[in-house]
């Protein structure tokens, strides 16, 4: 459904422009229908530019985005308006989502007057009430209220209501539970798995590998805009290859082990381990191939980069 | 808005007061303090109503406007006409005496304001909307639009107005208090864009903009409907301000000789005063009331601007 | 000896009343003991560190009473309080990395802060240099601008300046709430090595994150809407919580191995109260599964095991 091939982005910066920044590198992965995939990464990753990417809200630099086969890396006006009927996103702060000195339910007219126009005042009525029953939200008590009136869970599953208003297939969800309390995540996380059996494809972005292995069938691991390791979630949280996703494990407070005493301060040198992309490939070193953006099956649905990738 | 959650669990950026743009967070839990915006329309109005500086600058400036306003009414006859005994002190007939060639100096003073009022507003508007619309097309469409927007916003910062404006008089004339009016608003509006483009920079990085973006909606759209509705009190003050310089600036022009000199305005009477030695002659109640009613209605402009300040954010109210 | 706390009371004015934030928390800290504050927004954890430092001027102390090593810190005189922050009392603020003055070198930042405690910063600095080396900064920072430094150097520094003079009680604000996990990691590990070589002697952690605190922290207290709800053991308050609402909030945590396929996690359904007009009795019996008419007296925070308190008719 979703696809992406050798996508990057660069910014410049300094002054007039003259140094650049590569806040992605050759990110290729898809994410097929009814399917959740986690980009996880931690801060300067890229992957909230990957978000904003596949929402067109950044340019693309380099590479392609294909939506069903068509390229959408490019488009603007009328053909942009009609992506966004497919594809939608929701936000990290809740509360920054919305202008705050209007109404919340707003944003739901907001798409009605886009693009649900020639609708009557009782199918938008049966449309509104039937996507609001789906992320369980009671009308009456979110309807005609303030942003500040209702809560950030509330708030963030009204912005789910919105996508699925639209008939909403790829709903691109960038740290939507991270500003929740802990009590509330889990429920709107409980929702987006609930939505898979409607179809609905899901690209979670988030920093925290509880929630991406809780919540997605396959996950993509980033380090400083590349892709050090992706596949099933399953076989990426069981067998981690890649040093880098060893590291992003280990680290994870665990309610059920303590960290081992290890001295924190110096953490270990990435090539001084195993690269098990270079062991697969039987060619080239880490040395010679350090600009090498590529990935080597570990397994079937189980790739890995080179260890020093994005380091 | 999280004034009162002391627990805001926000990765890194700093909660923010609602109409202050910023990267801002914000609890889980609402906060009492945070209204509708009826409601903090109401509630900024009930503390403009009991800020001192805001009733006192509003009260000089509204009597001053009803002055203005009434001025036809006052009598028949024009301001320029010669009407009593040449220059003679205020007295019951001639509240403000008579000018060197026996004018009703009170007439005059009553019409100025008139003139200097629709110098004003009218000037003072005229920059708020190019600087405006200025302003919000550069914050938010930012690229080569800003750059090309900002080169035109510095070019006319540095033009010399008064060269200008006597190149234009020698060639033109300025005759009316309209054309002042629009040629002051054409000169006094960098800053306003300046400011604007900053503002509008900040709120376009909010989530809520992303979201207008993903609704379809267009960018003149979003401008108008979301991000200038977020910055009202803002644009109030700046137009404040706007109508103070403009005000300022006819007077100035009057003063030296550069207005237009068909209507009566308080600067062109304290330039005639000062032509006519009023000053040797000891005349004050030609050249004083009009500079003081300037300052007056300037300076209550400003002090209002100051109290309104206070309105909006409530963290420089005394509380 | 240690920190005992007896019926703290910290409310918040605000124009429409007072917010009770903190309504009647009591506990011990032993030397030596790290202590997890947890809890989610709104419950009165962030209030009750402030409280035991520096309150700033919308906070009211409006009763009880907190003593440090025997001796009783005059929490509500903010004044009086001057010459106990640093020396005995230290905190971590939030957002504290955030904070620091982007004009002034690391070096000139940590002499202004000696300065204004009367000590000189040459006799000092080979204990600092001591200090950076163990938390793995380079000796070179002080002489950089904040800009310079990531987000977990920034935190280590802070970490740093705020423990410089050893205080006997440190109170750790969300410290690591803005960092990547590794980084959380490397900082969380950090305070408690800080108590292990004595630079405080106990330490009151304040999270959102009981899995975090949880690696480091010798006892877990958490609190809900102004109130403690249960103190515990580390171990024992993760695996056999007994109040309602940290089994409710334990079981809602996602951990790695969990997938929504094999066990469908629960949240808690409903809001916690608003603190201006907090309701009559236990303030959790709205969302509380197992709550019946008792609770409707409040309950007090007793010792239901050794070492273990709670604060539910239904425990003990």
């Amino acid at each position: 459904m979703l696809e992406l091939d050798q996508v990057s982005k660069v910014y410049r910066v300094g002054a007039f422009g003259a140094r650049e920044l590569t806040a992605v590198r050759e990110v290729s992965f898809s994410v097929r229908p009814g399917e959740v995939l986690s980009l996880i990464g931690e801060s300067g990753s890229g992957k909230t530019t990957i978000g904003r990417m596949v929402l067109r809200l950044t340019p693309v630099t380099r590479g392609r985005i294909t939506f069903d086969g068509v390229d959408v890396s490019g488009i603007s006006g009328r053909r942009l308006r009609e992506y966004y009927r497919s594809v939608q996103g929701v936000f990290q702060d809740p509360f920054s989502s919305y202008n705050p000195i209007f109404k919340a339910d707003r944003v739901l007219h907001m798409v009605r007057r886009s693009f649900l126009s020639g609708l009557s005042s009782a199918e938008w009525r049966r449309k509104l009430d039937q996507a609001l029953d789906a992320v369980r939200l009671d009308p009456g008590q979110v309807l005609d209220k303030y942003p500040h009136q209702l809560s950030g869970g509330q708030l963030q599953r009204m912005l789910v209501a919105r996508a699925l208003l639209l008939d909403t297939r790829l709903l691109v969800a960038d740290e939507i539970i991270s500003m929740l309390d802990a009590s509330t995540r889990i429920d709107v996380l409980n929702l987006l798995a609930g939505l898979k059996e409607r179809g609905l494809g899901v690209l979670f972005i988030t920093h925290d590998l509880s929630l991406g292995n809780y919540i997605s069938d396959r996950t993509v691991i980033l380090r400083k805009g590349a892709v050090v390791e992706m596949g099933a979630t399953a076989k990426v949280f069981a067998n981690p290859t890649h040093p880098y996703t060893k590291r992003l494990l280990a680290s994870v407070p665990q309610l059920h082990h303590k960290w081992e005493k290890a001295p924190a301060a110096a953490p270990q040198a990435d090539g001084a381990g195993r690269c098990v992309y270079h062991e697969l490939r039987k060619a080239g070193s880490c040395e010679s191939d350090v600009e090498q953006v590529a990935l080597a099956e570990v397994d079937d649905d189980h790739l890995v980069g080179c260890a020093r990738l994005g380091s | 808005m999280t004034d009162l959650d002391p627990d805001v669990r926000a990765p890194g950026a700093i909660a923010a007061e609602a109409t202050a743009p910023a990267s801002t967070t914000a609890p889980a839990a609402p906060s009492p303090a945070a209204a509708s915006p009826r409601r903090r329309m109401g509630e900024a109005l009930y503390f403009a109503l009991r800020n001192r500086k805001v009733v006192g600058g509003l009260t000089v400036v509204l009597a001053f406007a009803v002055l203005g306003l009434v001025a036809p009414l006052l009598s028949d006859h024009g301001p320029n006409e010669y009407v009593g005994p040449a220059a003679a002190p205020p007295s019951g007939e001639y509240w403000l005496g008579t000018t060197t060639f026996g004018q009703d100096v009170f007439l005059q003073f009553a019409h100025g304001i008139r003139s200097t009022f629709v110098a004003g507003v009218l000037g003072g508007g005229i920059a708020a909307l190019v600087g405006m619309s200025i302003g919000f097309v550069a914050g938010y469409r930012g690229g080569l639009v800003d750059e090309a927007l900002n080169m035109l916003t510095n070019v006319v910062l540095v033009l010399p107005a008064l060269a200008v404006l006597i190149l234009l008089h020698s060639y033109i004339g300025i005759d009316t208090v309209v054309e002042q009016s629009v040629f002051i608003g054409l000169f006094s509006w960098p800053w306003v864009a300046r400011a604007i483009r900053a503002q509008t920079f900040s709120l376009r990085s909010r989530e809520f903009v992303d979201l207008a973006r993903l609704s379809g909606l267009r960018s003149s759209t979003i401008i108008r409907r979301e991000i200038a509705p977020n910055m009202s009190s803002y644009l109030v003050m700046t137009f404040i301000l706007l109508f103070g310089g403009a005000v300022l600036f006819a007077a100035t022009l009057d003063f030296i000789g550069l207005g237009p000199t068909e209507s009566v305005s308080l600067g062109l009477m304290m330039n005639n005063a000062v032509h006519w030695s009023a000053l040797h002659l000891g005349l004050w109640w030609w050249f004083v009331p009009p500079g003081l009613a300037i300052t007056a209605i300037v300076g209550s402009l400003y002090l209002m601007n100051v109290g309104l300040d206070e309105v909006f954010n409530p963290k420089l109210r005394e509380m | 000896m240690g920190l005992t706390v007896d019926n703290l009371r910290v409310y918040y004015r605000t124009i429409r009343g007072d917010v009770k934030a903190l309504d009647g928390a009591t506990f011990q800290v032993a030397d030596g003991e790290i202590m997890g504050l947890a809890g989610e927004s709104g419950c009165g954890k962030s209030t009750l560190g402030k409280s035991l430092v520096r309150m700033d001027s919308r906070m009211r102390l409006v009763g009880g009473t907190v003593e440090l090593g025997g001796q009783v810190l005059p929490v509500g005189d903010d004044q009086a309080m001057n010459k106990f922050r640093f020396t005995q009392v230290s905190i971590i603020p939030q957002y504290a990395m955030s904070a620091l003055n982007p004009t002034r070198k690391i070096g000139k930042l940590v002499a202004d802060l000696l300065a204004a405690k009367g000590l000189d910063y040459r006799s000092v600095r080979p204990e600092l240099e001591r200090r950076l080396d163990l938390v793995g900064l380079a000796r070179d920072v002080l002489d950089r601008y904040p800009i310079e430094l990531s987000g977990g150097m920034k935190q280590r520094m802070v970490m740093l300046l705020s423990t410089l003079l050893n205080p006997t009680l440190l109170v750790a604000d969300e410290v690591t709430s803005a960092l990547d996990v590794s980084t959380q990691r490397a900082v969380a590990q950090t305070l408690a090595e800080f108590r292990d070589r004595g630079f405080v002697t106990s330490m009151i952690v304040v999270t959102h994150d009981i899995s975090l605190v949880y690696q480091i922290a010798d006892t877990i207290t958490v609190m809900y809407a102004g109130k403690l709800v249960e103190k515990a053991p580390a171990d024992v308050l993760v695996h056999s919580p007994q109040h309602p609402y940290t089994q409710l909030l334990i079981s809602s945590l996602p951990e790695v191995g969990v997938q929504y396929a094999d066990r469908q996690l629960a949240g808690i359904p409903g809001r916690p109260p608003q603190l201006l007009d907090p309701p009559q009795g236990c303030r959790f019996r709205d969302r509380c599964p197992f709550a019946s008419e008792q609770c409707v007296d409040e309950p007090p925070f007793v010792e239901v095991a050794p070492g273990h308190f709670a604060a539910c008719w239904k425990v003990g």
